[in-house]
């Protein structure tokens, strides 16, 4: 689609933002010339995150697979302990962490009207390095170089390389919201910026240590104990709130409005929602470490933010379903708007359950527990991956010019069956853990300890098949939007020019 | 309210979004980190803790790179029932040396910080080298090439320096005699009184062939976990409740 023609849905979807700061200037000022948008980079990372998501899932059912069946390890490269982070680092920084740069900057030059500030050099390298990143440290992990914190666990050379590619993002980020032509900075772009920001910030001090030598990939980390455990989940459960949430909520505060052409529903929720949530959601990573040797008011904080929390993000549920106000029959229609909205569902009823399970009590019988692996899908598997399906649907046919999806039969397909993935997953997780706390703190009429540990894990075996089955149909899920999305691309049917007037039918 | 920046100031000028942003979300980690180094009590220092030796060091190090704490925390929280099943509640002093902490997420397999001394070192070999064979349940991986490759020994100084820079109290000593401590630890029949009084209660593993394995490394780690402080020590229990922390 030619960028101009977007330009009026754009304005569209600030409208809201024009009313909030009593101005209507930029209604009226919608320019009548081309810009030379880097789409090409987007499309880089589409495809990026599209290879990486059919991985991350891929390794994801193996360890499913690894876990109900042990004979499945291979030692010593492919043992559970070595491909899990390979599974987390895949699903997190490299199909989600993809799916970010690429719609930011999709984003970002749209609702500015700038080109993306550096150029395409500076694009290329923010694609390959990081791309080189992602497979560096799956390997890096494989063949045990480790450092062994969750979601941090590349060696230290690796995380100084990291730095420099994310201020390079940064940089062309901050670069391109500088140089636009519009008065005010579109709400997706203060989301995805407090995701860049806030994650660098995160990744510099978690990872600070000292390296044993310079050519050793061996480092000790800074701190120890007690306080590397409070500075290790302020980072983890952040990378959770930042990563997985503020970046993709840009992606909500988006194409959401523009799927549904609609204004988002309001614009005041819009700042209350960014402010409060980036705020509250640094405070929650001490839920992480209830009944722990970290002092108790830690863990009071920990608590009483992460139930503060509830708010804010169903101010933003309620902002992101509430743009659908008038358009709620576009669902029935339009496959990736189904994958959006969906999506939003899944976030509020993961915002309700996170929370739910930081009261100390329910955490008492829910942590070390399947269901915290349950409560991270519902949120990585119904909200991040549905909510980037939602997108994708949008801009591939936007970006490689064509007239629509090749089939919404297809996506149908891929929308049923990842549901029906998910129910199944999180469903099972949710009994596996129950299960699992409870039998854990039982006792005999004589006082004893019921069960024994491996009984837990005997009881559980079923749970993990049903778990493995819904892990596979997300996969399958997954495939199915490849092969829709490649067909797109290449088919004839979906060809410019083939149908008379068709330019805008890709979903403007 | 009046507040003294307007949202629409701010969302007009990106670098005021970025410095309030960065503001705004720096403010919870500061006020839950920064005072977890500056109150005393948060690490009570209680008798019997150490550095690890040199061999429980380098068993760590596989620890970590095995991707151990991916199924096993190392955290007994304060409840009953992990009290009942794991032993005493796990304090802050027990991993004040542990660059990283390894309290762990997840129990896919039980927790491990009172491990040591729970089960003999045969059965430890047996269990880490054939989990089905002792326990036929289990869904633990097999880690019998652990035993077969050669415990790299070359980083150790330069690990135990930089752990001394990082604040853990090994001395002069400690470093002149690590690779004679080594040694000792691993084989029975060496002369073990100079390693015992620098690392009290370390396990003496027993590396056959006369080659230290990974293996013996991860077995003589693994017997330490939960065993430095004697807990029906009173001295302990008065220090954490004199100092009112844990």
């Amino acid at each position: 689609m030619p960028p101009r023609a977007s330009s009026r849905a754009e304005v569209l979807a600030m409208s809201d933002l024009a009313l909030g700061s009593a101005t209507a200037r930029f209604v009226t000022a919608a320019p009548a010339r081309r810009f030379d948008y880097n789409e090409d980079i987007v499309r880089k990372f589409l495809i990026a995150s599209m290879f990486w998501g059919v991985v991350a899932f891929f390794v994801g059912c193996y360890i499913a697979a690894e876990l109900a069946w042990p004979q499945l390890n291979i030692a010593p490269w492919f043992n559970f302990g070595r491909l899990r982070p390979v599974h987390t680092s895949a699903a997190i920084f490299a199909f989600g962490g993809s799916a970010l740069f690429g719609t930011s900057i999709y984003v970002v030059q749209r609702t500015c009207r700038a080109p993306l500030w550096g150029g395409k050099a500076l694009a290329n390298f923010i694609f390959w390095g990081y791309q080189f990143f992602i497979v560096m440290a799956a390997l890096s992990y494989v063949l045990g170089f480790s450092k062994s914190r969750e979601y941090a666990e590349p060696p230290w050379h690796l995380d100084l390389f990291l730095v420099i590619i994310w201020v390079a993002y940064l940089v062309a980020y901050v670069g391109t919201l500088l140089k636009r032509e519009e008065p005010h900075i579109y709400v997706a772009n203060w989301f995805y910026l407090a995701f860049i920001v806030t994650v660098a910030m995160l990744w510099i001090v978690n990872n600070l240590g000292i390296p044993v030598s310079l050519y050793s990939s061996r480092s000790y980390s800074l701190f120890a104990g007690a306080q590397d455990a409070m500075v290790q989940w302020w980072y983890g459960h952040n990378a959770v709130g930042f990563f997985l949430t503020a970046g993709f909520l840009g992606m909500m505060y988006y194409f959401i409005p523009k799927a549904a052409d609609r204004p988002v529903y309001s614009y005041r929720l819009s700042v209350v929602h960014f402010w409060a949530l980036i705020f509250i959601y640094i405070w929650a990573g001490p839920h992480h470490l209830e009944y722990t040797s970290l002092p108790d008011w830690t863990q009071t904080l920990g608590m009483v933010f992460s139930i503060m929390l509830w708010m804010p993000s169903w101010g933003g549920m309620i902002n992101g379903l509430m743009t659908l106000s008038g358009a709620w029959e576009k669902l029935r229609t339009d496959p990736g708007l189904r994958f959006s909205v969906t999506a939003v569902g899944f976030y509020g009823m993961s915002t309700f359950e996170g929370p739910l399970m930081s009261i100390r009590s329910v955490n008492a019988l829910a942590h070390y527990t399947d269901w915290v692996i349950g409560h991270v899908h519902s949120g990585t598997l119904g909200w991040v991956a549905f909510i980037t399906f939602g997108a994708f649907y949008y801009l591939v046919p936007v970006l490689w010019k064509r007239t629509g999806l090749y089939s919404t039969r297809l996506a149908a397909w891929h929308y049923w069956i990842s549901t029906l993935g998910i129910v199944l997953y999180i469903t099972a997780m949710w009994v596996a853990g129950i299960t699992e706390g409870l039998m854990w703190r039982a006792y005999d009429a004589m006082g004893f300890l019921q069960y024994s540990f491996i009984q837990t894990v005997v009881a559980v075996h079923p749970l993990y098949v049903i778990r493995l089955l819904g892990g596979i149909f997300f996969l399958i899920g997954m495939l199915i939007m490849c092969v829709n999305l490649i067909m797109t691309v290449k088919s004839p049917s979906t060809a410019r020019g083939n149908v008379p007037g068709a330019a805008l039918a890709a979903g403007a | 309210m009046r507040l003294p920046i307007s949202q629409s100031f701010i969302e007009r000028n990106a670098i005021v979004l970025l410095i309030a942003t960065l503001i705004t979300v720096a403010i919870g980690g500061l006020v839950e980190v920064v005072p977890l180094f500056t109150i005393q009590t948060t690490v009570v220092k209680v008798p019997g803790i150490r550095p690890y030796s040199p061999l429980e060091l380098l068993g760590r190090q596989i620890y970590l790179r095995e991707g151990c704490y991916l199924c096993h925390s190392q955290q007994v929280r304060n409840l009953r029932d992990e009290v009942a099943r794991y032993g005493h509640p796990s304090i802050a002093a027990e991993s004040m040396y542990d660059h990283p902490f390894q309290w762990g997420s997840k129990r896919i397999g039980p927790d491990l910080a009172r491990v040591g001394g729970k089960y003999s070192n045969a059965w430890m070999y047996q269990h880490l080298i054939a989990p089905r064979s002792v326990v036929p349940e289990s869904i633990m991986p097999d880690f019998a090439f652990l035993a077969q490759h050669k415990l790299h020994t070359e980083e150790l100084i330069a690990a135990m320096k930089t752990n001394i820079d990082l604040g853990v109290p090994y001395t002069q000593a400690d470093l002149q005699n690590a690779m004679a401590d080594l040694q000792a630890q691993a084989f029975p029949n060496a002369d073990h009184t100079g390693l015992l009084s620098r690392y009290p209660k370390a396990e003496i593993v027993n590396a056959k062939g006369g080659e230290i394995t990974q293996l013996d490394a991860v077995v003589a780690y693994l017997q330490i976990l939960g065993r430095m402080v004697n807990f029906a020590n009173p001295a302990v229990e008065r220090a954490l409740q004199a100092q009112g922390g844990k």
